[in-house]
């Protein structure tokens, strides 16, 4: 370890950290008139950020902090996303926190350092480290939830999801605590060496391991684990709800990589979680999609339909493969765009004092506005997995690697929720394309949605086309960094 | 040089980007527009396929227009198109099709047209590529990917049960295949990492996996066709869709799984083949006789057309399952044939319907006395539908019923009786909508064809007589093709025991 520790892996974070605070105080001098200099202020740091990001990247793993922080290809990767996502959040959200009174210091600010959390969670190398960057998240989280005061809803859920939260924080931080007293460290790299060379207490291990996947699969949004996302996904502002629904889902995969690929990733631990993996990722396909049935509120229809896409990204983890991580990384990326584009264009169509949540709002949009119904259908597509759209490729990766490691029944168990799954999908397409209006209110959106929202949901067919650069980018990340 | 040019890749691509032109014409003010550019579109999306006729090798037994090109590369997926006489033939149907289609449109449809022209171009250049694909993947793709504008098509321009008929046609038809990719994943593995077609045809499988893969390939394959049990979507999905959707549907559409069969089922699985084509050719025998006597009962025009479809098919997947030269060849001409033939039937009753509003057999009677050119044409595509010898119905049928002797006089005696229900419902049918006295004040109103509907149907009709008295230059196109696929069937891929 080097004696004098390099800053410069941290730059992005350190620079976030910086300009958060800047924009906390100058916002206290700007009036409400005004307010769109912070707005812009965020969108630059979070741009900067993610330009540090992309200019302090490198191949090797580098480690500082003394051995607490690393930065690795896999880490600057979801990072570099993290920022680009978090900003597309914030261009979204903009019309929607202006009308409902949220346009204020508070909700850049918290996103900062939401954004900050994820980011260290990302690039954590040390149990602490990961649960600091965790806490620093879902504290920024649970304010964004009850950001609206007087919503009674809204406070409810952000009650619910502090408290199931803190619930899960305390059972990662207890496994933490037995995986520590098993092998004697907290660093992720060490851990994974005596794992190795199983130099530790194997019973305290199994322990620990079972809280630390408790805990994780209440951060996924995974069965048994997943009571808190309907209710909190419904509850909490749209915006919040995209915030929620997006960028900490990159964080939640580094930290599963973290703790179970890299810490854990020897083959005799891999063999212990696979087997909890793989019933949580049976019970989120299935419940997800079951129940994502029974909705008439989208938000919380694809806060279900959340629960079932993590459990197919869990099969990618399950197979304990590099390839198998990588497809895991590409699947969560690739929700987190189509996740976005569904809460775009749910934002779109609320307007002041009217939320667009109810499957009916959206009823013959395609007569409404053909272009948006047309983004919208491809991200539909995506989600239920029907080729072209890149939901395919997402689907068929994961379920590849499952079968190499011989475990064929559960891909087709998985390709028959995903069946059940592809119903509710699209019966928001029939929404959209057979019924007829109930409104016929214009949509007017401001230039930046329109060609972001048309950014994403292209994306769906573009990356579909030609899956290849996106695919390379999750597989070699994964492989420099195991 | 005509083979420089990627001609597989234009018929495929042609089509779709056509279909987005007539996309960014906007809204209905400009229908006009639109129809104009998918009537080009259309028939470019046709001429391009003209040179891959005349390009063609009736004796060359590879694939001929091959291009690759990498696509997935960590993946190791191509983008590989190859055609052989039988795709080459399902790909001319496919975008004349397209050309009646639009035509067949063109007055009828009056809302969103340009959504409605560019969905079914969208859907041919997706079947060409379903087609042409020589890679699993890419295969599979494709095969898929016709479910999202079929979804579309029946869903916003069908009658009154289309969310019901929509819906289940997209979740019988994705059930299906959903299997099939769990297979294609496996089969990737076992050959090391392709996708290719032609190392999958070389794959050694043991033969309870055969019989694995057979089964996932099979439900996919038999919902297409569709097979019974598996049929009931068939009926809801045509009798609700609009008439285009109808005549893609039943002159296309179902010719995917059939081809499926013929492409990956017999040639990557052949041992399991041959061990379940007793249970194919059953169940073949039952869609061609059961679905034949639904069909004699039936008061509604477009759903007597659609069982008659299914029965009509059941001679396609049988003559597949016989393994011999006449039934398999017999299977591609039938599939072939009944493209015209239902084609025909469907737009036949799109006239009708499009000016009585009413598909009930009931409803009419006496329509020859109205129009004589339409009753003529009417009866042309009813007597190949009952397989009368002259017309494109008696070649495939016979060629099966042929090969079925070969295998077993009995397969053969129950395939010939269905000769005797086609008729029956087909020339009833017939006889209560057209013969008769006018009854119905609403038929005495009724104009005969007008220019546009005369030349698509005119076409189907034309091709009808052209294949049933001179199916020799359509043999020959299959001709080797067929044994070529024979050869893959006629030796045993179970890997030999370790030494």
């Amino acid at each position: 370890m080097e004696y004098i520790t390099p800053l410069w892996p941290a730059y992005p974070e350190l620079f976030l950290l910086v300009m958060a605070g800047l924009i906390l105080i100058l916002d206290l001098f700007i009036s409400d008139d005004h307010r769109v200099f912070t707005y812009v202020l965020t969108q630059f740091t979070l741009l900067g950020c993610a330009v540090l990001t992309f200019l302090t990247s490198n191949a090797e793993p580098i480690y500082t902090f003394n051995g607490m922080f690393v930065d690795d290809l896999m880490a600057d990767v979801l990072k570099l996303l993290t920022c680009v996502v978090v900003i597309a959040v914030l261009a979204y959200s903009r019309a929607y926190v202006s009308a409902r009174g949220m346009f204020r210091g508070e909700f850049f600010t918290l996103t900062l350092f939401a954004t900050l959390g994820m980011m260290v969670m990302i690039s954590a190398n040390h149990l602490l480290t990961l649960y600091m960057g965790l806490e620093l998240l879902s504290l920024c989280l649970y304010a964004m939830v009850a950001l609206q005061r007087d919503s009674l809803q809204s406070t409810e859920a952000a009650m619910k999801y502090f408290v199931l939260g803190a619930l899960a924080s305390g059972m990662l931080l207890y496994g933490m605590s037995m995986i520590y007293g098993a092998t004697g460290s907290l660093e992720i790299t060490e851990i994974a060496q005596r794992a190795a060379d199983g130099d530790y207490l194997s019973a305290v291990m199994v322990f620990g391991l079972v809280f630390v996947v408790a805990g994780l699969g209440f951060k996924l949004g995974a069965v048994p684990f997943h009571m808190w996302v309907p209710d909190i996904y419904q509850g909490a502002p749209t915006a919040v709800t995209l915030l929620i629904g997006s960028a900490p889902k990159f964080a939640a995969f580094a930290i599963v990589m973290r703790l179970l690929a890299q810490a854990l990733g020897d083959d005799i631990l891999v063999d212990q979680w696979r087997q909890m993996l793989l019933i949580m990722a049976v019970l989120s396909m299935a419940i997800g999609n079951l129940t994502a049935i029974m909705q008439t509120n989208l938000k919380r229809m694809l806060a279900y339909s959340a629960i079932s896409h993590m459990g197919f990204m869990l099969l990618g983890i399950l197979s304990g493969t590099t390839e198998g991580y990588g497809s895991s990384m590409f699947y969560v990326v690739v929700y987190v765009l189509m996740s976005l584009g569904a809460f775009g264009v749910i934002l779109l169509l609320s307007r002041e004092g009217f939320e667009a949540e109810n499957l009916d709002d959206y009823k013959g949009l395609n007569q409404r506005n053909p272009w948006y119904a047309f983004l919208m259908l491809l991200v539909m597509f995506s989600m239920a997995g029907v080729p072209p759209m890149v939901g395919f490729y997402a689907k068929l990766l994961v379920l590849q690697s499952v079968v190499e490691i011989g475990l064929w029944w559960l891909a087709v168990i998985a390709v028959i929720f995903s069946l059940v799954g592809a119903f509710y999908y699209l019966r928001i397409v029939k929404l959209m394309y057979f019924d007829e209006p109930q409104t016929q209110v214009v949509l007017k959106p401001t230039f930046e949605v329109r060609a972001l929202l048309s950014v994403n949901g292209l994306a769906m067919l573009i990356l579909g086309i030609a899956p290849q650069p996106l695919m390379v980018f999750c597989i070699e990340a994964v492989r420099a960094s195991i | 040089m005509m083979h420089e040019l990627p001609l597989l890749s234009l018929a495929i691509w042609l089509p779709i980007i056509a279909g987005i032109a007539v996309l960014l014409t906007g809204g209905d003010r400009d229908a006009r527009v639109a129809r104009v550019i998918a009537l080009i579109g259309a028939v470019m999306g046709f001429v391009v396929t003209l040179p891959l006729y005349a390009g063609f090798d009736i004796h060359q037994r590879d694939f001929q227009f091959v291009e690759i090109k990498t696509w997935i590369e960590t993946f190791g997926v191509y983008y590989h198109l190859g055609i052989d006489g039988i795709s080459l033939l399902l790909i001319l149907l496919n975008s004349l099709t397209t050309v009646i289609v639009v035509i067949a449109g063109w007055t009828v449809i009056q809302t969103r047209v340009a959504q409605y022209m560019a969905a079914f171009l969208v859907l041919s250049g997706l079947m060409n590529g379903v087609f042409a694909a020589q890679d699993a993947l890419l295969f599979y793709v494709f095969f898929e990917a016709t479910l999202i504008p079929m979804f579309i098509i029946i869903g916003v321009w069908g009658g009154p049960n289309r969310v019901y008929a929509a819906l289940k046609f997209f979740l019988y038809t994705l059930m299906g295949s959903l299997l099939t990719l769990v297979a294609l994943i496996y089969l990737y593995n076992a050959a090391g990492g392709s996708f290719a077609m032609r190392d999958l045809y070389q794959l050694a499988l043991p033969f309870d996996l055969q019989v694995l893969v057979f089964m996932a390939f099979f439900v996919a394959f038999a919902v297409k066709v569709p097979m019974w049990p598996v049929h009931t979507w068939l009926p809801d999905a045509h009798v609700e869709a609009p008439t285009g959707g109808s005549v893609v549907l039943a002159a296309i559409m179902l010719k995917l799984g059939a081809y499926g069969f013929i492409r990956l089922s017999l040639p990557i699985v052949p041992d399991a083949s041959i061990y379940l084509a007793p249970m194919m050719i059953g169940l073949s025998l039952i869609a061609v006789i059961y679905i034949g006597l639904v069909a004699l009962v039936q008061s509604d025009m477009k759903k007597l057309i659609a069982y008659s479809s299914i029965s009509h098919m059941g001679f396609v997947t049988m003559g597949i399952f016989l393994f011999n030269t006449q039934g398999v060849e017999g299977a591609i001409i039938q599939m072939i044939s009944h493209g015209f033939v239902s084609g025909g039937l469907f737009l036949c009753v799109g006239v009708l319907y499009d000016q009585m509003h009413s598909r009930q057999i009931s409803d009419y009677g006496g329509v020859a006395k109205r129009m004589p050119v339409f009753a003529a044409l009417f009866m042309l595509f009813a007597m190949a539908n009952s397989g009368l010898p002259g017309t494109s119905g008696f070649v495939g049928e016979f060629l099966v019923i042929m090969g079925a002797t070969q295998v077993n006089f009995w397969f053969a005696f129950a395939a010939a009786i269905t000769l005797i229900f086609g008729a029956a419902y087909t020339l009833w049918m017939y006889k209560r909508v057209v013969f008769g006295d006018v009854v119905n004040p609403q038929v005495d109103a009724l104009v005969d064809v007008n220019a546009r509907e005369f030349l698509a149907l005119g076409l189907f009709a034309i091709l009808v007589l052209v294949m049933g008295l001179w199916p020799q230059p359509f043999a020959n196109l299959i001709h080797t093709s067929v044994s070529e696929l024979l050869a893959h069937v006629s030796y045993s891929k179970l890997p030999l025991p370790a030494q």
